[in-house]
């Protein structure tokens, strides 16, 4: 199991990181692309604003995969973490913007009134606004002057951002559906993974 | 008097398709969506502007964008999954507090059946809509030739549960067999329809084959799909979505812009098909069927029986 972990660490040690936000854009632009030429089925608005909230909660997933992978597994990906919580920004930004654009089309007494009245909006927005901090913090020149321990503290806030973005899905669904309950299901997990005792993982800021 | 401006299965084979459709709006326009003149009064008060807005959605939109949980939750999976289910033959157990109560075979109820040509508004509560151009008969029709007894207020439906081909019915996404109910005037009410085809064709599985209801002024879960069950009741009957969520599902659940529903605002909708930069419209009371059923509701709170 070692030598795999170390095959893996070996080559992503010299995989640069930066194609890494290019390549990671490139599923938002296809959806816009196969939704503009009609290859999303009658409803291109819908299923393009539902497939970016799914990879906005897969990556937010991926994110928090990287600290088990490494303690369970010893599979150091720590240096694409960073890439994988901005495109995960990146993709609740599209999902919110297609939602506001394309589907509520700026109607903003409609828009106010779902942001508060309609609680799977209210929390998706809250999740979204969380994001915020956690984005603007996520550079080395920050991560400088807040010091490592603050920024760490800061940046828990992911454990929140997800969880709420699954909740998002159980409840925007209609009835009791199976996908956004695994969803939940694999958050809660990595979740539950960091807490372990004996090593006190949240007192070093996994 | 009845306006029917077509009858027959047949029809489509002898009108070129662009006849059929311009006919359609047409009527459609002048009629304004009210069953194109049930009461024979073309264009009672309705704007012209309906005429390219009632412009009904193409057979391929209709058929590939379905709710029909028994064959998957996603929009597709109806058109992808319910090709298998049989719906030859057929028979609807009518029963309750009816005359004639027994095992009907689809040619019996089609025998007779006054089968016309409907353009209606289709509202889902998911905050979309099409218009989509039905054939059937009112369901009145056949509630008059079962014979209703005098004791009976409300009407009971349920759709088939196949297990063999609906992947959908393993999990209880909702309790099956799906139930929907009307008042016993709702279902009399000349609008309220059994559908047998779309577009002079036999209706699709995915659209509810071989007999559904449509009652175009309630959002599209109440418009029940393949129904093997029809029971006249005296007492209000259980209907899925209002067994599974109370508090937003209602027994009327009548399309209502001022009553919102805690997942969607129902104040605009999206029209499907309008391609990708479709504005929003605004939803009207009743779908817009207003003149023919608020009086089924006058002095009721339609906010608590919502
Ligand atoms: C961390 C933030 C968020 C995540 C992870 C997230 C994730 C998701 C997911 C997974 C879906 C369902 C996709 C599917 O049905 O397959 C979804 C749908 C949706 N989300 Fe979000 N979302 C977030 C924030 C927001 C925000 C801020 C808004 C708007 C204010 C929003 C509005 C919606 C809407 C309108 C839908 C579609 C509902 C429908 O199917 O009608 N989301 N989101």
């Amino acid at each position: 199991m070692s030598g795999l972990a170390d095959g893996i660490n070996r080559t992503a040690r010299r995989i640069p990181v930066w194609p890494l936000y290019i390549l990671g854009v490139v599923p938002a632009l296809a959806e816009y692309a196969l939704g503009l030429t009609g290859r999303l089925g009658v409803d291109p608005v819908k299923a393009i604003e539902q497939q970016l909230g799914l990879y906005a909660l897969q990556l937010l997933i991926a994110g928090l995969a990287i600290t088990p992978l490494r303690r369970y597994f010893g599979i150091n990906l720590l240096r694409f973490r960073r890439a994988i919580g901005l495109l995960a920004f990146f993709y609740v930004c599209a999902h919110l913007a297609t939602w506001l654009v394309l589907d509520i089309q700026l109607l903003w007494g409609q828009i106010w009134r779902d942001i508060l009245k309609r609680p799977y909006i209210t929390i998706g927005m809250a999740a979204f606004a969380m994001m915020i901090p956690l984005a603007v913090t996520s550079n080395n020149r920050v991560l400088k002057r807040m010091g490592a321990a603050a920024w760490r503290r800061l940046h828990r806030l992911t454990y929140l951002v997800a969880l709420l973005g699954s909740v998002h899905f159980v409840m925007l669904v209609k009835g009791w559906q199976l996908e956004p309950l695994i969803y939940m299901a694999i958050i809660a997990a990595l979740l539950l993974l960091r807490l372990d005792f004996r090593r006190m993982p949240l007192a070093r800021g996994a | 008097m009845r306006y029917r401006f077509s009858t027959g299965l047949r029809h489509s084979d002898v009108t070129p398709a662009s006849v059929f459709h311009a006919r359609r709006r047409f009527l459609a326009g002048i009629g304004a969506g009210v069953g194109a003149g049930v009461l024979g009064l073309p264009g009672a008060g309705r704007a012209a502007p309906d005429i390219t807005r009632l412009k009904p959605n193409t057979y391929e939109e209709i058929t590939t964008y379905n709710n029909y949980y028994e064959f998957g939750t996603g929009k597709e999976d109806p058109a992808e999954n319910a090709g298998a289910m049989q719906t030859d033959p057929w028979t609807v157990e009518i029963g309750g507090l009816v005359e004639r109560p027994g095992a009907y075979g689809m040619d019996d109820i089609l025998k007779g059946a006054p089968i016309e040509d409907r353009i209606y508004r289709f509202r889902c509560v998911e905050a979309w809509s099409m218009v989509i151009p039905w054939n059937g008969f009112q369901l009145s029709h056949l509630l008059d030739r079962v014979g209703v007894q005098p004791g009976a207020k409300y009407v009971a439906f349920e759709t088939a549960v196949l297990p063999d081909v609906m992947p959908g019915v393993k999990r209880n996404v909702l309790e099956w067999p799906y139930r929907e109910g009307l008042r016993l005037d709702e279902a009399m009410n000349p609008l309220t329809l059994l559908a047998t085809g779309i577009y002079d064709k036999p209706i699709p599985n995915q659209n509810g084959a071989p007999l559904r209801l449509v009652v175009p002024w309630k959002y599209g879960f109440k418009s029940i799909k393949s129904i093997v069950r029809i029971t006249l009741t005296d007492s209000q009957p259980q209907t899925s979505w209002n067994m599974s969520n109370p508090g937003e599902y209602g027994f009327y659940s009548n399309v209502n812009p001022e009553v919102d529903h805690p997942r969607w605002s129902q104040a605009t909708e999206r029209r499907i098909g309008g391609g990708f930069f479709a504005k929003r419209e605004e939803t009207q009371m009743f779908n817009g069927y207003g003149e023919e059923v608020a009086d089924l509701y006058a002095g009721m709170d339609l906010k608590k029986f919502y």
